[in-house]
């Protein structure tokens, strides 16, 4: 059953990002790209991520798209001349991108074994007992949450990092007003 | 548990970008175009998470973090860009192109 929905959620996020990059409009192709961020929260929400999927709610489709849609607004980008290449760039893009496509869907072929094969480098040992840290991290978000299992490691071992993101999102601010306001 | 069609999804969504930055001429749309990428590589993160423990969820927040800063950076570089030419449209900005 989750299954089913993954795939269908997968599929959706494709769809709709192949309309995203086709749409002549930009606020149509905002919208598509909408869709394409909420089939992925879905689809972590069945990877065991639910903590991942609420931010990505929060964070992509609530702040980062309606900045998108914002700008798309201020600027009244309306249905002006299409912004879509010429043709021989466009078949260009397309076999670079399958290109792209083929060479990285060879990871579709990877499995829990495969995996655990490759990261042992060829032992013949069950995935259970090679990612042990995954069961760990399991067993204490049953403990302790999932918001829990989350936190512990982020103010332990990732603290100078995490520390780090309120730095550049400072930066990120003041920059943004001085880029943007016309007289300072 | 379906860590293959996951990273099948994720290389389509990157492929599905890359394209999407060379097709377009819209300075907008070609920011969307590379969150579609961060976010395929996000899905990575969550998929290879099940079994490296709980530091794959975390590397998608950082990668959110800096998704939102680059977005609030380059949006007012748009808009600067805009109030100098009134056009988003690369090919009229080629002053840098030598």
């Amino acid at each position: 059953m989750a299954d089913t929905i993954f795939m269908a959620l997968g599929t959706i996020a494709v769809l709709s990002a192949i309309f995203c990059i086709s749409q002549r409009n930009a606020l149509a192709a905002a919208i598509w790209l909408v869709v394409t961020m909420l089939s992925l929260a879905g689809m972590y929400l069945i990877l065991g991520a639910p903590f991942i999927a609420a931010i990505q709610v929060l964070v992509y489709t609530g702040a980062i798209m309606v900045l998108f849609i914002f700008v798309i607004m201020l600027l009244n980008l309306g249905e002006g001349v299409s912004d879509i290449r010429g043709p021989g760039a466009k078949a260009l893009a397309v076999i670079l991108g399958v290109g792209t496509a083929t060479f990285l869907l060879r990871l579709a072929g990877y499995d829990p074994a495969r995996l655990a094969f490759e990261v042992t480098g060829g032992t013949d040992l069950p995935p259970a007992a090679v990612f042990e840290t995954a069961e760990l991290a399991r067993r204490s978000a049953e403990g302790q949450g999932v918001v829990g299992a989350i936190a512990g490691p982020l103010f332990s071992t990732y603290l100078v990092p995490f520390e780090v993101t309120s730095l550049l999102l400072l930066a990120a601010i003041v920059g943004a007003v001085v880029l943007a306001k016309r007289r300072i | 548990m379906l860590l293959g069609p996951a990273l099948a999804f994720s290389a389509l969504l990157f492929s599905i970008g890359v394209v999407g930055v060379l097709i377009r001429r819209n300075a907008i749309v070609l920011f969307m175009c590379i969150e579609l990428m961060l976010n395929a590589v996000n899905l990575t993160f969550v998929a290879l998470a099940q079994y490296h423990g709980v530091g794959g969820q975390l590397m998608v927040f950082f990668v959110m973090a800096v998704a939102a800063a680059e977005a609030a950076v380059g949006l007012a570089i748009i808009l600067a860009v805009f109030r100098h030419t009134t056009s988003v449209d690369l090919k009229t900005n080629t002053l840098l192109q030598g």
